[in-house]
């Protein structure tokens, strides 16, 4: 049975051309780039060349990004650094409600060792409240941190605004734009960030690997202590295939971006309106435009998501849920509880995420299956009536 | 998705007695929605015998799983050997259950039970 795959926002397949470009650096070209013979001189020149490519696709300049084990360790150094480094002048943070566990279980931590943190409150789209923001910055903030997009949802943020907000009161502005780098564009400099996190596998790039931009200027006390690499600021030896993977990822991105929304957006659409036409009692979660244009969450009312999962693995369909039934917690998803889905609404949830292997064949087919998946589980539902 | 035993996935994908009992003498209602989990089980009793016996769940793989599997080994069963069913023999009788999942079989448990207790109270009062 094929897969039809739609988990994109989980991780995505790598290009074939990602995996060509990091072959020879898993075999011939194994050299260390801190050393001093000429192999290690041609790794570390191609290092560079990924830096200069990863940083021409968020408009930032090469010495301002840092590689990093992943978007996780992105977000973690920026707010730990930026905490640490920063600890005399305030210990006051602010995230949203809705943030990836990256940068929540972080400001948690960062609670615990005495910082104060203040969790943005969200509307019913996911949507931060710029003048939220602004009543809550004060004397001891040191960061704003909020994502660029949502993960589960797909809401886009008005970051620019919230960005100006902060630095209106001279606060760094950090933004997780995992979901977002190589899906839309992404420029530091038109939206005035301060630091950005990415994830390679996230656009079609290797697991493993992520970056951290850090406008020119800024300091942060690093998380990994050790060598000389990434200008002292993320020590280790480099993850050298990873990362010339993501530079050639960031490449495809630039030059395939547009096609990949104006071949996948009619895709979300069909399926969304598809759903919404087949099956009765379904909500779309996010905002109606606002949106990655991959990325569709529906809450499919009177029935739990684990079950929807497994009926549609049976059927090949991979896709997600934020039921609190497939993680190892009682609650379900944070961010649909945040914009105010009732918890046993929320169970119910899907998301399906595409990305640029996805066919109309892919959409028929989940169109086709779903509407008897639920059919079949509401009918073992005691709160559904209508049959 | 979790690792199920193959007996949950087949119990699953092919559950039995599911659906409402017409004119049961007894219903148990237990979970919380807002927890995911819900279970109705219903039961005709004959001579304190439970002759038939059907549920209706909203939740996950394993709630489904349990709720279909109680319902089987509590089918012609006596009421005092029904109410000796524990969560234990329910999720051994599916080849186990992974640990997040133990409190499904709970729920089996505790339906059966409440099933009994609401057709032993109507009794009562009959």
């Amino acid at each position: 049975m094929r897969e039809i795959y739609l988990d994109y926002n989980a991780t995505t397949p790598v290009d074939p051309g990602v995996v060509e470009s990091m072959m020879p650096y898993l075999s011939e070209y194994f050299h260390n780039p801190s050393s001093l013979y000429t192999g290690s001189l041609r790794v570390r020149t191609n290092i560079e060349s990924a830096r200069e490519k990863v940083a021409a696709l968020i408009n930032s300049r090469p010495e301002e990004i840092i590689f990093t084990g992943g978007g996780s360790e992105a977000d973690n150094m920026a707010i730990k650094g930026i905490a640490f480094s920063k600890a005399d002048k305030g210990k006051h943070i602010i995230t949203s409600s809705i943030e990836h566990h990256a940068v929540l279980h972080t400001c948690k931590f960062l609670e615990k060792m005495g910082y104060e943190v203040t969790y943005l409150p969200v509307d019913k789209y996911g949507f931060v409240d710029p003048d939220e923001l602004k009543k809550s910055i004060r004397k001891d903030t040191i960061l704003v941190s909020v994502m660029f997009a949502n993960n589960e949802i797909g809401t886009i943020e008005p970051i620019k605004e919230l960005a100006q907000i902060a630095h209106e009161h001279e606060v760094l502005f950090h933004t997780d734009a995992v979901q977002a780098v190589g899906k839309i564009p992404v420029d530091v400099e038109e939206l005035e960030i301060d630091l950005l996190s990415m994830s390679a596998h996230k656009f079609y790039g290797p697991k493993g690997v992520g970056a951290l931009y850090m406008r020119k200027g800024v300091k942060l006390t690093p998380l990994i202590h050790g060598g000389s690499q990434e200008k002292n600021r993320r020590a280790g030896t480099e993850n050298v295939a990873g990362i010339i993977g993501m530079g050639k990822a960031a490449e495809i991105a630039i030059e395939e971006m547009q096609e990949e929304e104006r071949k996948i957006k009619p895709l979300r659409d069909k399926l969304e309106e598809g759903i919404l036409s087949r099956i009765p009692e379904v909500i779309v979660n996010g905002h109606p435009k606002k949106r990655l244009y991959n990325t569709l969450n529906v809450s499919i009312k009177f029935i739990e998501g684990e079950s929807m999962l497994a009926l549609l693995d049976a059927k090949g369909i991979s896709a997600s849920s934020g039921s609190a039934c497939t993680s190892s917690s009682l609650e379900p998803s944070h961010v649909l509880l945040a914009i105010g889905i009732p918890h046993e609404i929320a169970h119910g949830s899907l998301r399906f995420s595409l990305g640029k292997y996805n066919t109309k064949e892919d959409i028929d087919t989940v169109l086709e299956v779903l509407p008897d998946i639920v059919e079949r589980l509401r009918r073992l539902s005691p709160y559904w009536s209508h049959g | 998705m979790l690792e199920y035993s193959e007996k949950v996935l087949k119990e699953f994908m092919n559950p039995k007695n599911m659906g409402k009992l017409e004119q049961a003498d007894g219903i148990g209602k237990v979970g919380n929605p807002v927890c995911g989990d819900v279970m109705w089980i219903y039961i005709k009793v004959e001579d304190d015998v439970i002759v038939d016996v059907k549920f209706q769940t909203f939740g996950c793989v394993a709630a489904i799983a349990t709720s279909s599997k109680v319902t089987e080994l509590v089918k012609g069963k006596r009421i005092e050997e029904a109410l000796k069913i524990t969560n234990k023999v329910v999720a051994e009788a599916l080849d186990g259950l992974p640990p997040v999942k133990l409190h499904c079989s709970l729920l089996a448990e505790q339906g059966i039970k409440a099933a009994i207790e609401d057709y032993l109270e109507r009794k009562k009062i009959g």
